[in-house]
This record gives structure tokens, sequence and C-alpha cells, in this order.
């Protein structure tokens, strides 16, 4: 249930902070406004403080369990790149990243649905290619 | 109240909050913020098949994830229904570039000329909708992580694969810009 509750209070702050409109988005991907920098950089600087203190403070959760936050093999970097780049060319498109487009059905920008649709056979594909994919 | 529902938020309101997601996930029950995984939880819960990347417990590893996401649709309805819809107050030159695209309608969270039913199965309408979707999902599974789970909860924790991965996206995003919207409006 606190995740749901978190959800419904990230889905509102996507929709007021505007970072799930295409509007924004070309905004930031032409340079025309720092806004989506600013907004990026500042949530990434609270992210960051908030996981050193975490540490610093040896916080747990309120479950008890000590806070772990598993670290991302760099591998040969391939599926970074070009995995990368596949998303931010769908981002571009769409407009909008994972969270977004959920949050645009809410808004009721039912199209995205169909988005939401694709994006999950552009999951499954990866799924059957990923044997043959190097990462 | 009105000031807190008046979109949009200023960029030092808006980014710190979007950024205490992920203490609050990791305080809450040990959860990195991340929205990507829920389209791998998706597929394993619906269409398996025998692929090996959706046989794990989904149920176990994502459904926390998956009421996550459920919240993200309720979130985005109820700002909808308080907030009202708005048009993006974009810079100027932005408009402009985009009119030039063939863009004329400003009213929405994203061109109807574009992203509604009607524009489905025009060219630009098909490639945005469905290609973007498409790469939007390829590509995060891919990358291992998306805007969530790799620009903030990835570089935040300074992981280099991360910061490789918001290169790509850059560099995807600019080409998707530049090269590929001229080519389908």
């Amino acid at each position: 249930m606190a995740y749901l509750l978190l959800g419904v209070c990230f889905g509102f702050v996507l929709t007021q902070t505007e970072v799930l409109s295409w509007f924004r988005i070309q905004e930031m991907f032409r340079f025309q406004s720092f806004r989506m920098y600013l907004i990026i950089a500042s949530a990434i600087f609270v992210a960051a403080v908030s996981l050193a203190l975490i540490r610093r403070l040896g916080m747990r959760t309120l479950g008890g369990e000590s806070i772990v936050v598993p670290p991302k093999a760099l591998g040969s970097g391939v599926r970074y790149v070009v995995g990368g780049t596949l998303f931010g060319l769908g981002w571009a498109l769409a407009g909008a990243c994972p969270g977004p487009l959920f949050a645009l059905v809410g808004n009721g920008v039912s199209v995205m649905v169909v988005a939401i649709l694709s994006a999950m056979a552009g999951t499954w594909v990866y799924g059957f290619l990923e044997p043959r994919l190097p990462h | 109240m009105s000031g807190f529902f008046s979109a949009p938020w200023p960029w030092y309101v808006a980014g710190p909050v979007i950024g205490l997601f992920v203490p609050a996930l990791l305080l809450v029950g040990n959860r990195t913020f991340g929205v990507s995984s829920n389209l791998r939880h998706m597929c394993a819960a619906l269409a398996p098949r025998r692929i090996e990347h959706f046989r794990y417990d989904w149920k176990g590893v994502g459904l926390w994830n998956l009421l996550f996401v459920l919240g993200i649709g309720l979130g985005g309805f109820l700002a909808a229904e308080w907030g009202g819809t708005h048009s993006i107050a974009i810079s100027e030159q932005t408009r402009i570039a985009l009119q030039r695209l063939g863009i004329h309608d400003f009213s929405g969270l994203a061109p109807m000329e574009v992203f509604s039913w009607s524009a489905l199965l025009t060219i630009r309408g098909f490639v945005c909708v469905v290609g973007g979707g498409f790469l939007v999902g390829f590509g995060t599974s891919y990358a291992g992580g998306c805007t969530s789970g790799h620009a903030i909860s990835g570089l935040a924790d300074l992981q280099v694969p991360s910061l490789v991965a918001v290169c790509g996206f850059f560099a995807g995003g600019l080409i998707g810009t530049f090269v590929v919207l001229p080519l389908i409006f």
C-alpha cells in the first residue's frame, strides 16, 4: 500500500512539474530551456546527498533491514551505449520515458496506452533476443 | 493550496521533490527507484513463454513496483482532476521550431496532432507512439534502466554504467529530435 501511495505522489509530481510533457522534452533536446536540466540535476543532487546521509548514519528501512543499493556491472558497456541510445531515440519520439507514459494515460492522453503496449512489445523482443545480443 | 496545485512547480522545487523518491523507496522497503523494470514484470506476468529473461518470481521481485506504477497513473489522473488542463508554456524558440515542423496545437501536455487516436495511423503518429514506445521498451531493457533508474538513481550513486547509459540517452534524443522528427513531419 505504501508503494501505491508513493506512486500516486510520483504521478502527481510528474504532472505538476510538467516533465511528462512532449513539449518540455523537445525544449530540452533542442537546448532551448535549462528547466529540464536543472530539474534532473537537482533531483540527482538531492538523491545523492540522501544516499550519502543514509550510509553515513547507517540508516535502516522501516522494517529494520540494512539499506543496500545494488551496483550495476559495466561489462563491455555495449548494452549501455546501444540500449541507452535506442531508449533516447524513443524518449524523443514518444516524448516520455516509462514513468510519464503511465502518468499521461492518467492525465487522459489515452492513446499512450498504445505506447505502453508497444513498450511491452519492445521489452518482450529484447527478452527474446537477449541471448544473442552483446552485453 | 492553490499555489501547490498550480503547475508548473519551479525547477528548484520540482527536482528536489523528484530526487526524494530515491531515499523514500529505500527507507520504506529497500527498493531502488526505477520505473522501466515494470515493463519486464508485465511481460513476465503475461507472456513469459520460455524466455529466460522473463522466468523469475515477478510477484516477489516486482509487485511493489507494479503498485508504484499503478499509483503513477492514478496520480496523473488526480493531478488532472484537481489542477485542470493547462497548456505548457514552452520557450518561444521551441514553439517556432515546432511550428516549422507543422505543429500548431499547443494546448495539451502533448500535441494532439500526433498523440491522439485519430492521428495514430498517420506516419508521425505511428512513428512517435508505436515506434517511440517500442524503442522505449527495447532500449530500457537493453540498457537496464531509464531516466529514473539510470539518470537519477544510478548517477546519484555515482555508477559508471549509468553515466554511459545517460550519454546514450542524450545521443539518441538528439538523433530523434534533429534527424527523425524532421523526416516524419
